[in-house]
């Protein structure tokens, strides 16, 4: 089980058991929803922009212990920051669960270092990404429909 | 063991590991493994016989033409048509219900008419009718699933108010592929009949695992696939009574299937032809064939019993675990068992299975609505065939509890 105990490493299922930032989020004003439709998986992400910082965020869906995980870890990495720091965390992640390979800084994104060993499942792990990074570029709603979306 | 007979060893691709670990091979539902006798069929046709069919004069399109069209007997035998011209080949049980959903359909199907289905059907035979229906601008009715886990089975008391003289055609599934429920096939027939509405079985999960008789089911078409029945991808096929089949317009055109062709227009070949356009899969049918006379040997009686005999007992030993939802009948079930666990998503179940070398499937299982109205995202399926054992159930539960015991921690 060495390759199972690098991909579920103790920070995947710490974020699977209490995830972050979870729920829908009544004062968002950017959402998007994703999914994959060959596994049902599916993903909601719910922002309020500030300005161009992301002030809030949360996710909700359902899906693995690696999609939701990475989910609520990203909800963590990304508030506070901006759209362009945000596509930069992302290719970071992608790059991380694509070859394995970790950067030099210490990061909790390193913990997906062992979904490249399992390429059926880098899919799970980019769901949420991939969804708030759509959030980041939808055009702006009023909270009311934010709270009101969702998967 | 089956019929007397190691039957495992007649299965190449079972005596591989995954990893350090046996392959357990329990994604039969999906697609199941390939005797010899068959691989055997389909290179001894590339060796000796390959030709096209049907068209030319010498010895080896001779041979092939011969070989495709005994293949379309063997088929008409193993479920008891009433003549090969019922048989048209097709790619499989997706491609058969959508020549009925476009070719019958056309003809057939009008403003204000319905078409009843049921709630436990593949998308495969649910979205070529609503795509048909709307087409047409008639409607679709689905037949309630019912039940607790204990049951899941079709609500026989709403087909009675479902079932009205605008319902033209009843599509349903012999074997639901999520719960392993068997359908009662020839009564439905026979009450679809009542209301004058022409029946379609798709028998992908039934066809290599239960006797199939058309007349005695009493439908109209059904619908099937090789690969899920020992037998090679991209070959299937669809039964349709004969008279039906002939009033229905080509579907696709071109090669094999015109009797004229003039600048100005052309003429239809009867059925079977008149659906396979083009140069059709010899090989392939000729490996069903060689499939068909695999599980004969081993007797279809004799499969039905084994499947349920594991599926039975899979339940049984499966109900033990914490935080289990087994789906569909405890008792008179396809060896076809959907579970999904309160403490791990399918989708990590499947995963770490496979560590152990235990093959599942974990998802919708193509059955979006179904799960929808279950309450479930997802579930882990495992399905069993002849080369399947009770210690492969041991080694799944064994893998099950390492799971849990991993995600509970």
């Amino acid at each position: 089980m060495s390759d199972l105990t690098e991909l579920y490493q103790q920070v995947i299922l710490d974020h699977n058991r209490r995830p972050r930032n979870r729920g829908r989020l009544p004062v968002a004003n950017r959402v998007a929803h994703g999914d994959n439709p060959t596994c049902g998986d599916q993903c909601s992400v719910f922002l309020r922009l500030d300005g161009d910082r992301i002030a809030e965020i949360t996710f909700d869906g359902q899906g693995c212990a690696i999609s939701q995980a990475s989910a609520s870890l990203m909800t963590t990495l990304l508030k506070g920051g901006t759209a362009p720091e945000a596509k930069e965390l992302y290719d970071q992640f992608h790059r991380i669960v694509t070859t394995g390979e970790t950067p030099d800084e210490i990061s909790d994104l390193a913990a997906f270092a062992g979904v490249h060993a399992f390429p059926a499942r880098i899919k799970c792990a980019t769901l949420g990404w991939h969804t708030a990074l759509e959030a980041l570029r939808s055009p702006p709603i009023t909270p009311a429909a934010g709270a009101g979306g969702g998967a | 063991m089956l019929a007397g007979r190691d039957v495992r060893s007649d299965f190449p691709v079972l005596h591989q590991k995954v990893g350090s670990h046996p392959l357990v091979y329990l994604d039969n539902a999906a697609t199941s493994h390939k005797p010899r006798a068959v691989i055997d069929a389909v290179a001894r046709f590339y060796e000796r016989d390959n030709s096209n069919v049907h068209r030319g004069l010498h010895a080896l399109s001779m041979r092939a033409t011969d070989g495709y069209e005994a293949a379309r007997a063997r088929v008409a035998r193993f479920i008891n048509a009433a003549s090969p011209a019922e048989i048209v080949f097709t790619r499989g049980t997706t491609e058969s219900v959508n020549l009925v959903a476009q070719s019958w359909a056309a003809a057939n199907l009008r403003r204000g008419d319905v078409i009843l289905l049921t709630e436990m059907e593949h998308h495969s035979n649910m979205v070529p009718w609503q795509v048909a229906a709307e087409r047409a601008g008639a409607t679709v009715r689905y037949v309630p699933v019912t039940g607790d886990n204990a049951e899941h089975g079709l609500d026989l008391d709403a087909l009675e108010r479902l079932l009205t003289p605008e319902v033209k055609l009843f599509a349903f599934t012999h074997i639901s592929n999520t719960l392993g429920t068997i359908n009662p096939a020839a009564e439905l027939c026979r009450r679809a009949r009542e209301v004058g509405a022409v029946t379609l079985i798709d028998a992908a999960q039934s066809i290599g695992h239960e006797p199939i008789d058309v007349q005695a089911l009493g439908c109209d078409f059904l619908a099937f696939s090789g690969h899920k029945m020992a037998g090679p991808t991209g070959i299937g096929a669809l039964y349709g009574r004969r008279a039906l089949l002939d009033a229905m317009p080509p579907w696709q055109t071109g090669g094999g299937m015109i009797s004229v062709v003039e600048f100005s227009g052309s003429r239809w070949k009867r059925a079977p032809e008149r659906f396979e356009a083009g140069t059709p899969n010899v090989a392939d049918a000729i490996g069903l064939h060689a499939a068909m006379d695999y599980l004969d040997g081993l007797g279809r009686p004799e499969i039905s019993l084994h499947d349920h005999a594991l599926a039975e007992a899979a339940y049984a030993a499966l109900a033990e675990l914490p935080g289990i939802r087994l789906l569909g009948p405890a008792g008179r079930r396809a060896g076809i068992l959907s579970f999904a666990l309160a403490d791990a998503h399918a989708h990590d179940v499947v995963t770490f299975a496979d560590q152990d070398g235990v093959a599942l499937r974990g998802g919708h299982h193509c059955n979006q609505p179904l799960m929808r109205k279950l309450g479930l995202p997802s579930s882990v399926r495992a399905s069993f065939y002849v080369y399947n054992t009770p210690d492969e159930i041991d080694v799944l539960v064994r893998s099950l509890r390492r799971i849990l015991a991993f995600f509970r921690a």
